[in-house]
């Protein structure tokens, strides 16, 4: 009896003894576990990695408004419709694999108003394109094309389509509807975009193979530029050199830049660089009795005169350096020579993405004896025109090859007609948003990967408006506002790239696993090897419990 | 006909390196000077400067058109609304003892004070982001500058150049005493120069013979000046200074004999074509009042007298722009050699006096005391100082206990500037106007107390010590001499970068050696040290709690025990006590 009583206190005891080992794994488990992974946790604030994917798509739709105007007598006789009427046109721009562009243009077909009839009865193309201007929808990206008479002598003999300094067109027609519209389209191309560039706009993401010769040529799109003109004096004994650059940069590059102040903030400096030498020597020709720089040797000029030019450190902007060689007096003349071996007409070159040189031959004095130094005056427009190429060069205007039939007016003063302007947002909003998106997907494949960065509420809520602003770039590019589109991408890259590059991002990147080990080891031991032990033993006993009533029977 | 052409010739000759282009006038000019002074020890000291003037309204941003000018420190100037920048970068200290008042002295390490235009609204941040920007103009570590060593002096620094308010808040100092100056700094600063280092004094400049010097200082020093007389119009002016002292005594065998070439292993051929004026000063004047004792060779075209710092001095003047010095030998190899024997050398040349020093005492790590001395070493006149000491925050100044004494008696400062420190937010500021008594030593003490510091705070190597930056003596010092009133553009440049207010005193400023003070210095793995004890312990205690819970206890049968209980009851019965 008190041997059973004694068994069955012992029982109990054994029974508290499981209490207590379970009741102590469990606070472990329902007070420990949590209390800890609160503490230790990294704050991660939600991110939209689903819109993010889906901007990485690049889901582009970019809509031209082209409204094409008939004059009397210009009407195609197999029209499908009475004017005016609406039309559609699409066409796909394949970028790689997974991307490709659908380009709609949206047409609408009318006849001329009293007021634009009475601008096309002018004596030339100049004058209507002038007169024409005030009654054209004025909105960035929306083209107008007027359709004359075949037999119009608007537009000079052999010319087919005039562009204009605007956004407006004239041409001929003839040929029934289908010829118009080919040459309808390629004309629409050539005022917004064509396939080359966007592909240059996105060259990132376009394979090598399929890229032209001048796609990486262009600058990056940026949010601000700075141009800096430099003039090297390599030989300050005995040439002085002035330059006029301050008149020079109001009168022709001034204009320019007012025009693409849309696109971007332009800042302009110069400075004049004594005893800065190209990095390499040039050959002397004996036949012309001059000095030669072959087109091989070229990259190997700008390396140290970089050196000397100046980082911008009071800015982040990308540079656009142009510099004016004036080469010393023993290596003078000095030519540039192409890969033919012909010397270059302007003896100057650009280097992609980073700005041109122009060498500026010293006339030798008439007689040798002549004292030094020599004073030289720089002829300013000689340089400005091939600076100012180069400008439209680097920032992807320069003009394609066209058929002979188009006549394109030349900018003028200004330096950049208006669907240039057009063109180069479309290019650069394209970019942006390409931008944006290879800029957030690389922030959440990084945060993805490394678990230890805090993603702070700031960086979080930069990278939502990044998102939305990118959103809605892409949404009013599909409705053809592109002005609207453009700046929504500039917000879109400054958020990116503001969540990207938060400093907040590193704070906690350097914690290694063994030292968070080596931390935890002393107090998680010997805390989680008793429970662990008795939790083992209570299961064995329950098994053991188990297997003893069937030994019974 | 002839008469015309002599006319031409005329203007050809007139139309030299650097002058005024017919037509346009230049609005920038560089002169460039090199000033070789025998130190009285024997080291010599070559102090170069260029100086580039552009009259121009630099700060408003207008402006982006540079020529001789750099376009790094124009920007800057204009972007950040800088009124005034001074960053001297340091490596070594000035020997007042053994080598005479300095020409131009800065702190060891690097030093920059700013005055920031009126118009800057958070000067804060426009300090932050110029000394970021410098520290990669320079290569420096000047990043390194925040709040915990900044200080808004309120009398120590004054705008050197023209200033319409003189509103502290607009100021900032600070010092990095640590930072190592070497090529690496060089190189750019060379680069500002219009010449580089390709013609002119600046060929000199060769890192290798620079740095193997007992001094080195390079500074550069912007500021607005009068363009003219009239002052009507504002010019900027960029001065690049550098200071380096060779102890060609030691190096040269026991010989005061020195050479251009000896010093620089190079000569000079020319002067940089766009300088204005390019010349070189040899200090001449004679030492002890004796006869002179020295020669220099070539012999010079001109000599210039001047007063500098209180003493009258004689220069022998190079002017590398004056056709004549190069015809004679292709080269200028400057060389002074001293004509007494060395016998003579051996006497002690009159002792200079150090004005200031600089030392910490007291022992343990709890407590120390600085004490500054000051020495008035002026025969009859008693002038005032300004003392700036910045002590960083976790060195604890104790106010009450500052005193200042001279020939044994206390002497109350006029004015007393005290800015107690944050920790780690701001240091130390204690400016001070001490009446400096004639021919006396001040002994200026303050106590304090060493600051445990966070265990993250502490540098890398924590045992070297903590640097207390040099504190800085500012003074109008008496001259002996009455000076005249020189006008600046037609002295030499090392006479005019401090403004002289009038004949009868010149304005120095001098600092201290800069102090190394040992911090309570932990094991620095206590930290892990600390979380395994309080591991262990937790474990323990939690150890024999869950042991105590969790066993389960029998009623142990009663039996006839072990061996030991056996023998513990055959003694008991023994002893008649009941067994167990």
């Amino acid at each position: 009896m008190a041997a059973a009583a004694a068994a069955a206190a012992d029982e109990a005891e054994r029974a508290r003894g499981r209490r207590a080992a379970l009741s102590f794994a469990a606070i472990a488990v329902v007070l420990g576990l949590p209390l800890w992974w609160r503490t230790t946790e990294t704050y991660r604030a939600a991110l939209p990695y689903a819109d993010i994917d889906g901007l990485g798509q690049l889901p582009f739709q970019l809509a031209v408004p082209v409204a094409v105007v008939f004059a009397p007598g210009a009407v195609p006789g197999d029209l499908p419709k009475a004017l005016p009427f609406r039309d559609v046109q699409e066409m796909e721009i394949s970028v790689n694999l997974r991307t490709s562009i659908t380009s709609r243009y949206e047409m609408i077909y009318r006849s001329t108003t009293a007021q634009e009839e009475a601008a096309l009865h002018v004596a030339t193309a100049q004058e209507a394109d002038a007169a024409l201007r005030p009654l054209q929808d004025a909105s960035l990206g929306a083209l107008t094309m007027y359709v004359v008479p075949e037999t119009s002598s608007l537009l000079p003999q052999g010319i087919s389509v005039y562009v204009g300094k605007h956004r407006g067109a004239l041409v001929r027609a003839g040929g029934g509807l289908a010829a118009l519209r080919t040459r309808l389209r390629q004309l629409t191309q050539v005022m917004s975009f064509t396939a080359s560039s966007i592909a240059a706009a996105l060259s990132d993401r376009v394979p090598d193979g399929q890229l032209g010769p001048d796609a990486r040529r262009h600058l990056k799109s940026s949010l601000g530029y700075e141009i800096t003109f430099s003039l090297l004096n390599p030989d300050p004994k005995s040439h002085v050199v002035d330059w006029d650059i301050e008149d020079a940069v109001s009168r022709y590059v001034q204009p320019v830049l007012d025009k693409l102040s849309l696109v971007a903030n332009f800042s302009v400096d110069s400075q004049i660089l004594y005893y800065a030498v190209l990095g390499v020597t040039p050959r002397f020709d004996k036949e012309s009795s001059s000095f030669l720089l072959s087109a091989h040797s070229l990259p190997h000029v700008i390396n140290p005169v970089e050196a000397r030019l100046g980082s911008s450190a009071a800015s982040l902007y990308p540079v656009l350096n142009f510099l004016l060689y004036v080469p010393e007096r023993s290596h003078s003349p000095l030519y540039i020579q192409d890969k033919d071996g012909a010397p270059v007409s302007t003896n100057a070159f650009h280097s992609p993405r980073w700005g041109g040189i122009m060498v500026y031959n010293v006339e030798a004095p008439a007689s040798p004896q002549a004292s030094l130094p020599l004073h030289v005056d720089v002829d300013m427009v000689r340089v400005m025109e091939v600076f100012l190429a180069q400008l439209r060069l680097l920032f992807g205007l320069s003009r394609e090859e066209l058929p002979p039939e188009f006549l394109l007016e030349s900018p003028g003063s200004e330096g950049l007609a208006d669907w240039e302007l057009d063109r180069l947002l479309w290019a650069h909003t394209v970019e942006n948003i390409a931008t944006v998106s290879t800029t957030l997907t690389s922030l959440a494949q990084l945060l993805d990967k490394i678990g230890n960065i805090v993603i702070k509420d700031d960086v979080a809520s930069e990278v939502y408006q990044a998102v939305a602003s990118a959103q809605s770039a892409m949404a009013r590019l599909a409705k053809g506002h592109l002005h609207s589109a453009f700046q929504a991408s500039k917000e879109a890259v400054t958020s990116s790239e503001r969540a990207f590059f938060d400093p907040s991002l590193l704070h906690l990147l350097y914690f290694p696993d063994d030292q968070k080990f080596a931390i935890y080891i002393p107090l998680f031991l010997p805390m989680a090897v008793p429970i662990l032990l008795s939790l083992a033993k209570i299961v064995r006993e329950t098994r053991q419990r188990k297997k003893e009533p069937t030994k019974m029977d | 006909m002839a008469a015309a052409a002599a006319a031409l010739l005329l203007l050809l000759a007139a139309a030299g390196p650097g002058r005024a282009v017919p037509g346009r006038a230049r609005r920038d000019a560089l002169r460039e000077e090199l000033l070789l002074s025998p130190l009285p020890n024997g080291d010599v000291a070559a102090a170069f400067q260029f100086r580039t003037r552009w009259d121009a309204d630099l700060p408003r941003g207008a402006v982006s058109h540079y020529r001789l000018f750099p376009k790094a420190l124009g920007r800057l100037v204009a972007a950040l609304g800088v009124q005034e920048l001074h960053l001297a970068l340091t490596q070594g200290f000035w020997r007042t003892r053994t080598w005479g008042q300095p020409p131009l002295q800065a702190p060891a390490g690097a030093e920059l004070w700013v005055w920031f235009q009126p118009t800057v609204t958070d000067v804060d941040k426009a300090w932050k982001e110029l000394s970021n920007i410098l520290s990669g103009i320079f290569c420096a570590s000047l990043n390194f500058i925040d709040s915990t060593n900044t200080v808004t002096p309120t009398a120590s620094f004054k705008p050197l150049g023209l200033a319409n308010g003189t509103d502290h808040h607009l100021l900032r100092y600070a010092v990095l005493p640590r930072e190592v100056v070497c090529t690496e700094n060089l190189t750019p600063w060379k680069k500002l120069l219009p010449c580089g280092s390709k013609a002119g004094l600046a060929v000199l400049l060769k890192a290798e013979r620079l740095f193997h010097s007992s001094y080195h200082s390079q500074a550069v020093h912007i500021r607005p000046i009068c363009r003219d007389a009239s002052c009507l119009a504002v010019s900027w002016e960029l001065r690049q200074t550098l200071t380096v002292v060779f102890d060609t005594f030691s190096s040269g065998q026991g010989k005061k004999d020195w050479s251009l070439f000896k010093m620089f292993s190079r000569t000079l051929t020319d002067a940089c074509p766009l300088a204005s004026q390019s010349k070189v000063y040899v200090d001449i004047s004679p030492k002890n009042k004796e006869k002179e004792l020295l020669e220099v060779t070539p012999a010079p075209a001109s000599v210039y007298e001047a007063i500098v710092q209180g003493e009258k001095r004689t220069y022998a003047v190079y002017d590398l722009l004056s056709p004549s010095l190069f015809n004679t030998s292709r080269s200028l190899n400057v060389q002074l050699k001293w004509k007494r024997p060395k016998n003579h050398l051996a006497q002690p040349a009159t002792p200079v006096s150090s004005p200031l020093a600089r030392y910490v005492s007291g022992y343990g790590l709890q407590t120390g005391e600085i004490s500054t001395l000051i020495y008035n070493t002026h025969p009859y006149r008693a002038f005032p100082v300004i003392l700036l000491e910045t002590v960083p925050w976790y060195l604890r100044l104790y106010v009450h206990t500052l005193t200042i004494i001279t020939k044994g008696k206390e002497n109350k400062p006029s004015y007393i500037h005290y800015q107690p420190a944050q920790d780690r937010r701001r240091p130390h500021l204690l400016e001070m106007l001490i009446q400096l008594p004639a021919n006396s030593v001040t002994k200026i003490t303050i106590q304090f107390e060493r600051a445990l510091l966070k265990w993250t705070e502490y540098t890398p190597d924590p045992n070297h010590g903590f640097y207390v930056s040099s504190s800085v003596l500012s003074a109008l010092v008496p001259s002996v001499i009455a000076m005249k009133a020189v006008d600046v553009e037609q002295s030499p440049l090392f006479t005019s970068l401090f403004p002289s207010s009038d004949g009868s005193s010149y304005f120095v400023r001098l600092y201290t050696e800069p102090l190394l003070v040992n911090l309570p210095t932990p094991d620095f793995s206590m930290p892990y040290n600390v979380i395994c004890l309080t591991c262990t312990v937790v474990a323990v205690c939690y150890g024999s709690f869950y042991n105590l819970l969790t066993r389960t206890f029998h009623v142990e049968e009663p039996s006839r025990g072990g061996l030991a209980k056996r023998l513990a009851n055959i003694i008991r019965k023994f002893r008649g006590v009941p067994p167990l």
